[in-house]
């Protein structure tokens, strides 16, 4: 297949298939391609059949996946995935093999997001579905306002730490932080930053260990997970070991035993409602 | 807890004249009247919206204000002395609805227009061509939005408002050739065969936003700020939240659709601009116009929203409307919207970018002269909220927030509801429009210019009556006789 790019740099990405004559598997060369062009690059690809996409050289372009709703289509990304990935999206699995940048999985409604490396802030900002998997540490403002609806029901989990605002205005969903890696733990050694899911109507946040009143919102109810607890976090363990359990250098199921051998923080809303009751009217 | 407060109005009926039919009982959606074999009023749930009163057949209800001899003061007016009553009973924050009612004078009222005399021919629209075509965005792009009269209908959202008026507005949208806006409540499936004429709004909530909606809308809009409440969020109380709102919005039935105040993914111009093009990139390059409230730094704020992308910017001034907020807010903040035109205008122009994006404004335009007086001012188009909601029926009640809405617009009440037939709505706004876009054409002859692209950002045109110097210099008007 053949790209057809409109340049704005005058560059366009070279398209090439993997197999000679299998429109399915195309490697897309994304060095010092601009964004638009990269993702232009991405659709034609789609559009012509393609649903394993693999882009080389990747250094912080934009939006990739960006709205993609086509489900059978992984986008495997090497380098650095730029802002906004896979935002919109409504689908895809996305692979990066390196970190993100900022806003990972903005208002995805569906689809698999997994990188490798760490990710920076506003992941899952106001997102309906699918999943985030992040090897290591993400930033501030992750998971502000999930929500879920009907079968959608998103999901981030987080092998490292977070800053503040984590799970900020939740409103569905499940924020899960692992605390395995710690280039991103604070100070105190805390996992997690404050304001911890301040003004959550919904949905439910597990932390490996302790979290203390004092780093939550006062709409957070903070609890032990009990085994009925574990029994849901298991399953969310399970996937993010099938993928990373050999960066720690362990087998999966060995990496999901030791987590699940710990104690957790469970924290959920104490109600649906938190200003049901702020107002009146004259 | 008694909160001291009598009621503010009196409901009279002419027993003499009533004909017991019970019309009034069935028609109050505040729950006014009880029967027995007559009907009687309960006055301290009137909120005086005038629902009984014209569909009562007898015409023997009259509302009446509650003159309560209070203790006069000018200091402390009776509206300050309720809410400090209602507060200490309650400990909530006063919520209110519509645009900001305090006695604060109209710009609009202190400008007039002029016309040609003698010197140069006026032109009569009814035999004369008389454009009033408007391009939304930079004409040159295909994509570009085209409006037959430079009018929209304001974003107001479905849960805010009732299905029946989304659907009056995108009929009556697709049938004057202009544009209605979702606001931020996702775009319900009956309105699809309208999506060409409606522009789809994004706001911090992300309620109901996913590809397919933005790819639906022709335009897209990412809500920063409303006039009514500029800076704060919103929240849509879950008893508005009922199974069809739900699935638009897609959120769960009954829970609170809280909006936070800020897009946490926006802190600066430059997360502004990211936004605006994630949202190009999902849609295809679609018109993407950024909504702001109308604030001290309103020019330079403007400035950065066009620098960062911007194919429009809609101003929303001090006495914009909502379905809800709290009334400190929607009384106290935001400035004047004739001030917010002209000094982005004038912003715009001074640094080169005038071009680069069209200028909405909105927030209480009542009249074709407003709508005049704002493109004159600099707009190149308005959207109407109230002004559509009136046409639609609405008495300015203030009662929005209630959800008990008695004309039906304002609730998701089934049996309120239904009273607005969206055939008959949308007929009630193609009128109006019609109208007003008459009165313009009418405004333009007058004036001798033959398209209202003349009449646009053209300050001349416009004199000041009892305005002071300062307002006058800010706003790029001449005071009259000069």
């Amino acid at each position: 297949m053949s790209a057809v790019i409109i340049g704005y740099h005058h560059t366009e990405p070279v398209v090439v298939q993997e197999h000679e004559g299998d429109l399915s598997s195309v490697i897309i060369e994304c060095q010092s391609i601009y964004y638009r062009e990269v993702n232009e690059a991405i659709r034609a690809a789609i559009k012509a059949g393609a649903t394993n996409i693999r882009l080389k050289g990747i250094n912080g372009q934009r939006y990739i996946g960006d709205g993609i709703t086509d489900k059978n289509v992984t986008i495997f990304i090497e380098g650095v995935a730029g802002q906004d990935l896979a935002m919109f999206m409504g689908g895809a699995r996305v692979v990066v093999e390196a970190s993100a940048q900022d806003g990972v999985g903005n208002t995805m409604d569906s689809g698999n997001v997994i990188v490798h490396g760490n990710a920076g802030d506003v992941v899952g900002y106001g997102m309906r579905g699918g999943s985030v998997f992040v090897r290591g540490d993400v930033g501030y403002r992750v998971g502000i306002h999930m929500k879920e609806f009907k079968s959608h029901k998103p999901l981030i989990v987080a092998g490292g730490c977070a800053r503040d605002f984590f799970g900020e205005y939740m409103a569905g969903g499940e924020l899960i932080l692992l605390g395995l890696t710690n280039e991103g733990a604070l100070a105190g050694g805390e996992l997690v930053g404050n304001y911890v899911g301040t003004g959550m109507h919904g949905g439910v946040i597990y932390v490996r260990g302790a979290v203390t009143q004092q780093q939550c919102g006062k709409e957070v109810g903070i609890f032990v997970a009990d085994e009925t607890d574990k029994a849901a976090l298991k399953k969310h363990l399970e996937a993010y070991a099938e993928q990373f359990a050999a960066d720690f250098g362990k087998e999966p199921s060995a990496l999901v035993d030791m987590l699940l051998a710990e104690s957790w923080s469970k924290l959920i809303p104490v109600s649906s409602r938190p200003y049901g009751n702020l107002y009146t009217s004259v | 807890m008694n909160d001291y407060i009598q009621p503010e109005f009196h409901v009279e009926i002419d027993y003499d004249k009533c004909h017991k039919c019970g019309r009034c009982v069935g028609q109050c959606g505040w729950g006014v009247y009880k029967f027995n074999e007559r009907p009687l009023p309960d006055d301290s749930k009137c909120r005086a919206c005038h629902r009984c009163v014209t569909f009562c057949p007898a015409h023997c209800i009259t509302i009446k204000k509650n003159e309560l001899a209070y203790r006069e003061n000018d200091n402390w007016q009776p509206s300050a002395r309720k809410k400090i009553w209602k507060q200490a009973a309650t400990g909530g924050v006063v919520l209110t609805s519509m645009g900001a009612d305090r006695p604060m004078e109209s710009i609009f009222d202190h400008l007039v227009l002029d016309a040609c005399q003698v010197t140069n021919p006026s032109i009569d629209p009814l035999r004369e061509p008389m454009e009033l075509r408007t391009y939304i965005g930079n004409v040159e792009d295909d994509k570009a939005l085209k409006l037959e009269t430079p009018l929209t209908f304001a974003p107001m959202s479905y849960g805010s408002v009732s299905l029946n008026v989304h659907k009056s507005m995108a009929m009556a949208a697709q049938r004057l050739g202009i544009l209605m806006n979702t606001g931020e409540g996702g775009l319900h499936a009956d309105l699809y065969p309208y999506q060409d004429n409606v522009i789809v709004q994004v706001a911090s909530g992300r309620f109901g936003v996913d590809s397919e909606y933005l790819n639906r809308g022709a335009a897209i809009e990412i809500k920063v700020g409303q006039g009514a409440k500029p800076g704060i969020g919103g929240h849509l109380p879950g008893e508005k939240i009922n199974q069809e709102v739900s699935n638009t919005r897609m959120i769960p039935q009954g829970t609170d659709a809280i909006s936070p105040a800020p897009h946490h993914d926006i802190y600066s111009i430059e997360d502004l601009r990211q936004l605006i093009y994630s949202l190009k990139e999902a849609s295809g390059y679609k018109p993407v116009g950024v909504k702001i409230a109308a604030v001290n730094n309103v020019g330079a704020i403007a400035s950065g929203v066009v620098r960062a992308g911007a194919d429009y910017v809609y101003l929303d001034g001090f006495r914009g409307g909502t379905g809800a907020a709290p009334a400190v807010i929607r009384d106290h903040i935001g400035i004047p919207l004739e001030i917010a035109i002209a000094v982005v205008d004038q912003r715009l122009r001074d640094e080169g970018i005038r071009q680069q994006a069209s200028i909405i404004a909105a927030g209480s335009i009542r009249s074709s002269a407003d709508l005049a007086k704002a493109i004159a001012l600099g707009a190149d188009s308005c959207a109407i909220g109230s002004a559509t909601l009136m046409a639609l029926g609405c008495h300015l009640c203030q009662g929005c927030h209630t959800g008990c809405c008695s004309w039906g617009l304002t609730t998701q009440k089934p049996e309120l509801t239904r009273r607005l037939d969206p055939e008959e709505g949308a007929q009630r706004l193609v009128n109006l429009v019609h109208a007003w876009s008459h009165e313009l054409q009418e405004i333009l002859g007058a004036l001798g210019v033959n398209a209202v692209e003349s009449l646009r950002g053209s300050r001349e045109r416009l004199r000041a009556v009892g305005l002071d110097e300062q307002t006058c210099e800010i706003l790029g008007v001449k005071p009259a006789g000069r």
